[in-house]
């Protein structure tokens, strides 16, 4: 018998079961096609305006920076301007996004280049499929649009949240991978980012900046009251 | 499997306790404990989010074999490879596998307890293939040739002096007399010379924290982001796993998240929680060509419907072994295996034997300070007892102490004798010990005695005083 045969025998064994009792098999589909949604904080819940304060809050609690602008086209002189602020190199990199393609960076001095990371880039900008209001959360997806790597390998990442898709828990962010991705499907990576990278393993001293970013900065974009 | 000095727990804890700079580094490990503390008060939910997540496991584990089908189907769907390995043998041999049929030579390894539990590293460098542990605190020990402490903090035994000393003899290239003195230089110096390792691997092992049945996902948290600069750079991305690691959907692993890193570090959520399912799609510039997930039993199949199912649910949090007295004394080597603290004292003897892991149950006070705090209400007080039943029932505690449990069996089972016996115990302890009312010597008490004085009895039994105070004794 092959090891995965076995396995599932012992397990059977175990739980006295065959595997072929209708009540099981209807209970595990039930639950895989449409399972309870469990406990949902508060903290995270209310409209939109009370969404986005949450937002700010634990963004801030988990050691990230926040702007807040009006509209996208505003979104390239803030990333400029956070940038020059903490004197780091006026270059940035990004995927194929449309959405950040259409701002107008051209009207900055910034130095753009295109593309997922080699590991030689200081800074970065990816938009966010959604941003979790309950843990200051940003969620990313994989793809050519917003490459991987541009979370992980630059020292500085800036995140921007429209802020309609900023929702009030992880289960929210499931319904919209839902019904982009279908039923039973998800992309090759989701990426959910609380604050910049971190590590206490020398003895307990928090320090930030391990193997990803030292400083992640979120743009919202309309979120203002 | 790796190698156990379990079977010499007793030696260990002698040590451990004598060890100075080891107790000097057991004192920084209370900020977990504060920690948790805060993050479950600043949550109104969380009682209710630790019964929600003892239900999905209870539900789950019921159900696995449907679930472990559902899984490899999602997987398979996906352009993934499920593997199953009945064994830390078979496993290795999966994973070596996958290894040399992409001409490997170098592995990256996101922190994994599983990849500890079989040895893997052990069984790469033995096939010429080297293995670099990049989660800061797995690649301190490992330079150090040491095995984890602590499942979450691995390194929480050395000081900052000692990753210092560790750092100048293995990163011999570098100038001698840079400064180290501060963690922020320690972190840097790893950062730089781990970010050229991610570049060179051929093939990155991630563990799993879930196992997502509903669509073949597997989920990985780290702080650090070395799990991800792992799973994202090489060309093949292997997830070793336990079959235990399995959840039905990604809502109930959300509910799972919420308890797993304020019970851990304190945090409301770890810093990159990663969903993974399958390889590289069409069009993805960057992400693995192959992902693999090698499933493995070693012992977990045998726990199911038994009295230790309730440790399947198990998240490896690590709060229990951060709130436990007898863990912060002895720290986490003394345990002699992959997982130490109460965890590991029910969870041991299960993999590795009673024969072999059965002195560790017996290391507890019962505080029940474990079960308190377990984001999953594992009753592990309650599991540590079965041990040492199953140890008593198969004579493999000492003799001395069988002895002395079968006199006391005697009296306890015979209450009219127990009392009188008791009674005047007491009473020839209480003359015994005189004007100065303590014991410097005792027979049969020397291991007592040897470190401290013994108060003696002031003269009456619990009982008799409970008698004359309330009236009545059942």
């Amino acid at each position: 018998m092959s090891a995965r045969d076995e396995i599932l025998a012992a397990v059977r064994r175990s739980l006295h079961v065959t595997g072929e009792e209708a009540p099981r098999r209807a209970a595990v589909e039930a639950r895989l096609a449409q399972g309870p949604a469990g406990i949902i904080p508060e903290r995270g819940q209310g409209e939109a305006g009370k969404r986005a304060a949450t937002f700010r809050e634990e963004a801030a609690l988990a050691q990230a920076s926040l702007a807040e602008v009006v509209e996208a086209a505003d979104v390239p002189a803030e990333v400029a301007s956070f940038l020059s602020e903490n004197n780091l190199p006026a270059c940035l990199r990004m995927g194929e996004d449309a959405r950040l393609g259409a701002m107008p960076w051209g009207a900055t001095a910034l130095e753009i280049s295109r593309g997922p990371s080699d590991g030689n880039d200081q800074n970065a900008v990816s938009v966010a499929f959604a941003a979790v209001a309950e843990s200051g959360t940003l969620a990313l997806v994989s793809g050519p649009d917003n490459p991987t790597t541009l979370a992980f390998l630059p020292d500085n990442h800036i995140v921007v949240v429209f802020a309609d898709d900023l929702v009030g828990d992880y289960e929210s962010v499931f319904v919209k991978l839902r019904a982009l991705y279908g039923v039973g499907a998800a992309p090759r990576t989701v990426n959910f980012i609380t604050g910049p990278s971190r590590s206490a393993d020398i003895e307990e001293t928090l320090l930030l900046g391990a193997h990803g970013p030292r400083r992640l900065h979120i743009v919202v974009v309309g979120a203002s009251p | 499997m790796s190698v156990a000095t379990t079977p010499r727990f007793k030696d260990n804890v002698h040590e451990a306790l004598q060890d100075e700079r080891l107790q000097r580094a057991l004192r920084h490990s209370d900020n977990f404990v504060s920690g948790r503390a805060a993050a479950a008060a600043r949550l109104p939910e969380f009682e209710a989010l630790r019964d929600s997540a003892r239900a999905i496991k209870d539900h789950t584990l019921a159900h696995l074999d449907l679930y472990l089908q559902a899984y490899e189907r999602k997987v398979a769907e996906s352009g993934g490879h499920v593997h199953y390995a009945r064994n830390a043998v078979e496993a290795n041999a999966i994973v070596l596998d996958l290894c040399t049929r992409r001409g490997a030579r170098a592995v990256t390894k996101g922190k994994s307890m599983i990849s500890e539990e079989i040895g893997l590293n052990a069984a790469l460098e033995a096939a010429g293939i080297e293995a670099i542990e990049t989660d800061l605190g797995e690649y301190i020990i490992q330079l150090r040739g040491e095995t984890p402490s602590h499942i979450i903090a691995p390194a929480i035994h050395l000081s900052k002096a000692d990753v210092e000393a560790e750092f100048r003899r293995a990163h011999r290239d570098l100038p001698a007399v840079r400064d180290l003195s501060q963690p922020e230089q320690l972190l840097a110096e790893a950062r730089a010379i781990l970010r050229d390792k991610f570049f060179s691997a051929d093939v990155g092992v991630t563990g799993a924290n879930f196992l997502v049945a509903e669509t073949g996902t597997s989920i990985i948290v780290t702080n650090e982001g070395n799990g991800d600069l792992t799973q994202i750079l090489p060309k093949v991305h292997v997830v070793v796993a336990s079959l235990e690691k399995i959840v039905p959907t990604l809502a109930d692993a959300a509910q799972l998240l919420r308890v797993l890193a304020r019970s851990a570090t304190g945090q409301d959520m770890t810093v990159y929680t990663t969903l993974s399912t399958g390889p590289r799609r069409p069009g993805d510039p960057d992400g693995p060509d192959e992902y693999h997930v090698v499933l493995l039993d070693n012992g977990r199949s045998a726990m199911l419907g038994s009295q230790f199912e309730d440790m399947l649910r198990c998240i490896r949090c690590g709060a229990c072994m951060n709130h436990c007295p007898v863990y912060h004394a002895i720290g986490g080597h003394a345990y002699g295996w992959v997982y130490p603290g109460p965890m590991g004292a029910v969870l041991t003897p299960s993999l590795i034997g009673v024969a072999k892991g059965g002195q560790l149950p017996n290391a507890s006070t019962f505080c029940g300070r474990c079960e308190e705090v377990c984001p999953m209400r594992i009753p592990l007080p309650e599991m540590m007892r079965h041990w040492r039943e199953r140890e008593f029932e198969r004579r493999l505690s000492p003799v001395a102490a069988r002895s002395a449990l079968r006199l006391w069996g005697f009296f306890a089972k015979r209450p009219a004798l127990y009392r009188v016996a008791t009674d005047l115990m007491m009473r020839a302890l209480h003359l015994a010990g005189g004007a100065r009312g303590r014991f410097s010597w005792l027979p049969f008490a020397g291991g007592w005695t040897r470190y401290r004085d013994l108060t003696a009895p002031q003269g009456a039994t619990f009982q008799s005083r409970w008698r004359a105070k309330s009236g009545s004794v059942r």
